[in-house]
């Protein structure tokens, strides 16, 4: 509900029906939300006064916009060339089997977002992933398995931790 | 100035395309995305032509013609780039075409078949999507889209409705609802002006074929068939008739011969919307009413306005549409006359339009039964026809049946955009006056223009009229409604450009054309009436003396009006 109140500044700074703020309100709106909720883009539609289609067709053309919440834990596959030539199609898969999820979408349980990215700039350690600011490089699909147990169980635990407290 | 086309030299204007000359001189260009009063995408590129000096081809619908040029349109490089393009789009297409609804009048098919596509050049990953048949009127099968986008500009730019766009992009490109969802979830109005752009099977209607079938097929039914005005200056064009032919008779006896047990005219429901309509727009200028009062005959346009301006909902005219009301009577007055259970009654309803399958299940239309229990259009009626293997030339002109079959010519020229309009002033110049108008045409609201207006006066008062086509015109109008500045009084609405003849149902392919056509034979038909003023309907004036007692009565209120639902913005 907070969330909401506050995101009412960003309406507030743009003029009312001037759809060339369009990117620009999608943009402030993201910053706020970390992604695109469907009713902001129906009210940044409302504020602009074009149709919510036109605001969606705009949105899924950039790929900087997000639909969904980001997991606690972002999951960057590089889909770069060395990465690929290692196997980073299999690694990809592989979590995507383990997640439930496909690349651009997050868990259910907000835990686990995948995307993927041209190139990270680690090739030296391909194939390459990067869960938030951590790097884990040389991956196969058993040590990617082992690495997503790690995570999982570490999200468990803080949990647990949180509830003593 | 002057261009050579394929060596010939033609005369041009500056700022006409390509194509525009091409198109004078005889000359055929194949095009897909293109829409004649449109500025060009040039997005498809079928139409790619040579130009001499121009090293790459380019699109004749977006390309200006200049002094001296000298253009192919049909060299090797034009034909051989025209084929691989269509290859392409094949590549990315079902091809299903046995069972598509559009086969036999797909615009791809038809290249295809022009170009001599005969194999699959390229096979590869194709798009995949989601049949999309939650909506009560359309449905789409977004696999079978090229892109064109011909269905988005006109819900963008004819209809303001917006409720479909291009999401994605590259492979992943689509046409979409909002928010990818389904069409029924947007304020989607179900004009169908996107089915009659669509060039493939992308966007279809929703069909009723079956349930009209079966409900025939089975002895315990009385089925009731109805005929809106629209529908017969278009029908014939399905059996390759000249555009415009007027085939009342031989509709009325294919509907017979498909097994309809009675064969009404909605023209009658539309006389009776006139002395309904009439009636409460005296009664508005009399009572001091909600002014200007709007017309309710289009039921996409009520959708629009529950979505869009639900806070004038008390200026639209409560009546019921014409084939609603027929149906209402069908169900109470025809069914206690013929001693037949309303229950086991199903009345069909042959539409120009796809709005009126949503309409025919709104909650609010029909008491304890539907009103109308199924809605086909002029196409569904025409594939009905073939496959009942009944050959529509060889028909003879049958009459409706009574009573529900009398119609004047101002019922008649409900199908056309300022009918209805038309109709009414005729009817209440008489209730005003007690007598007809001399003359019975308004030129002024005539014609295929988005907004016709008119002082009309009639005895001591001059009425301000205006109607409106196409769901974009009308908005201006509403606005000045909400700021208490619109100068009318009675203002006719119809969702689709140039009324009911050009609906959302009717034959394919629409061309301005045909359009023309099948308006001028609407007001033939008015012309050619013995009666052209709903009043003078006798078997109206014999439903009021013998059921319905006073116009705006309490049976007819009970019968014949409804009332109207906001709905979401979106």
């Amino acid at each position: 509900m907070q969330v909401q109140e506050n995101s009412q500044q960003i309406y507030e700074k743009y003029p009312r029906k001037d759809a060339s703020c369009l990117i620009d309100m999608l943009q402030d709106v993201q910053e706020h939300f970390g992604y695109l909720p469907d009713a902001e883009m129906q009210r940044v539609a409302r504020h602009i006064d074009i149709p919510v289609s036109r605001v969606y067709g705009v949105a899924t053309f950039y790929n900087q916009f997000r639909f969904q919440p980001l997991g606690k834990y972002v999951i960057r596959v590089c889909r770069g060339t060395a990465c690929h030539v290692k196997g980073s199609l299999d690694i990809l898969r592989t979590l995507e089997n383990e997640l439930g999820i496909k690349a651009g979408q997050t868990s259910k349980d907000l835990r686990f977002t995948i995307e993927t990215v041209a190139c990270i700039g680690a090739c030296s350690i391909a194939p390459v992933i990067a869960v938030n600011d951590e790097f884990h490089g040389g991956l196969t699909t058993k040590s990617l398995q082992k690495l997503l147990k790690s995570y999982q169980k570490n999200d468990r635990q803080s949990e647990v931790q949180h509830e003593h407290v | 100035m002057n261009i050579t086309v394929n060596g010939h030299t033609c005369w041009a204007k500056p700022g006409e395309t390509i194509l525009d000359v091409a198109d004078r001189e005889g000359i055929k260009i194949p095009t897909l995305c293109h829409m004649s009063d449109f500025s060009p995408t040039g997005s498809c590129r079928i139409c790619t032509v040579e130009v001499e000096g121009n090293g790459s081809l380019v699109p004749a619908c977006a390309f200006p013609v200049y002094e001296g040029m000298a253009v192919q349109t049909n060299s090797p490089r034009v034909r051989r780039a025209r084929k691989t393009i269509i290859e392409l789009l094949v590549a990315n297409h079902p091809q299903d075409c046995l069972f598509c609804v559009r086969s036999g009048n797909c615009e791809l098919q038809k290249l295809t078949q022009e170009y001599g596509v005969r194999s699959h050049r390229y096979a590869g990953e194709r798009r995949r999507a989601r049949i999309d048949i939650a909506s009560p009127a359309i449905e789409r099968d977004p696999e079978k889209c090229i892109l064109c986008g011909r269905c988005v500009r006109v819900c963008h730019e004819v209809q303001h409705v917006g409720a479909i766009d291009f999401v994605h992009r590259g492979f992943k490109s689509a046409v979409a609802p909002a928010l990818e969802r389904s069409l029924n979830t947007v304020p989607c109005v179900d004009c169908g002006q996107c089915v009659v752009n669509c060039p493939v099977g992308a966007l279809t209607e929703k069909s009723h074929q079956k349930p009209v079938w079966e409900a025939i097929n089975d002895p315990e039914r009385f089925v009731v068939v109805q005929v809106a005005p629209a529908v017969r200056v278009a029908l014939g064009e399905e059996f390759g008739t000249e555009p415009g032919t007027v085939v009342t008779g031989k509709t009325v006896a294919a509907l017979r011969r498909l097994g309809f047990d009675q064969v009404f005219d909605t023209n009658f429901g539309a006389d009776l919307t006139i002395i309904e309509e009439a009636t409460e727009l005296l009664g508005r200028l009399n009572n001091c009413g909600i002014m200007p009062m709007l017309t309710s005959c289009s039921p996409g346009w009520i959708k629009f306005i529950e979505h869009c301006y639900p806070d004038l909902l008390g200026n639209l005219s409560s009546c019921k549409s014409p084939h609603e009301m027929e149906g209402a009577l069908l169900k109470s007055f025809y069914a206690q006359r013929h001693g037949i259970d309303p229950a086991k009654m199903f009345v069909v309803s042959v539409m120009p339009c796809t709005a009126k399958k949503y309409e025919a299940q709104r909650p609010e239309l029909g008491s304890e039964f539907p009103d109308v229990d199924a809605v086909i259009t002029t196409r569904e009626l025409a594939r009905m026809i073939r496959v009942a293997g009944i050959d529509f030339h060889k028909l003879p002109n049958e009459g409706f049946d009574d009573p529900m079959g009398e119609s004047t010519g101002a019922g008649a020229i409900f199908g056309a955009a300022g009918g209805v309009m038309e109709a009414a002033l005729r009817t209440a110049h008489h209730a005003l006056t007690g007598s007809d108008m001399k003359s019975l045409s308004f030129a002024p609201i005539r014609g295929l223009d988005g907004v016709k207006q008119a002082d009309v006066r009639i005895g001591e008062v001059t009425l301000k009229v205006a109607a409106v086509s196409g769901l974009k015109n009308i908005k201006p109008l509403l606005d000045d409604i909400r700021n208490g500045t619109s100068p009318f009084h009675f203002i006719e609405v119809m969702a689709c450009p140039g009324g009911c003849i050009n609906g959302g149902g009717q034959p394919l392919p629409s061309t301005p054309e045909k359009i023309r056509k099948r308006t001028e034979s609407i007001y033939q038909i008015d012309r050619e009436s013995p009666r052209r003023c709903s009043h003078r309907n006798e078997s109206v004036q014999k439903l009021y003396s013998e059921f319905l007692g006073e116009p705006n009565g309490h049976r007819a209120h009970e019968l014949l009006h409804t009332h109207y639902v906001e709905r979401d913005e979106f």
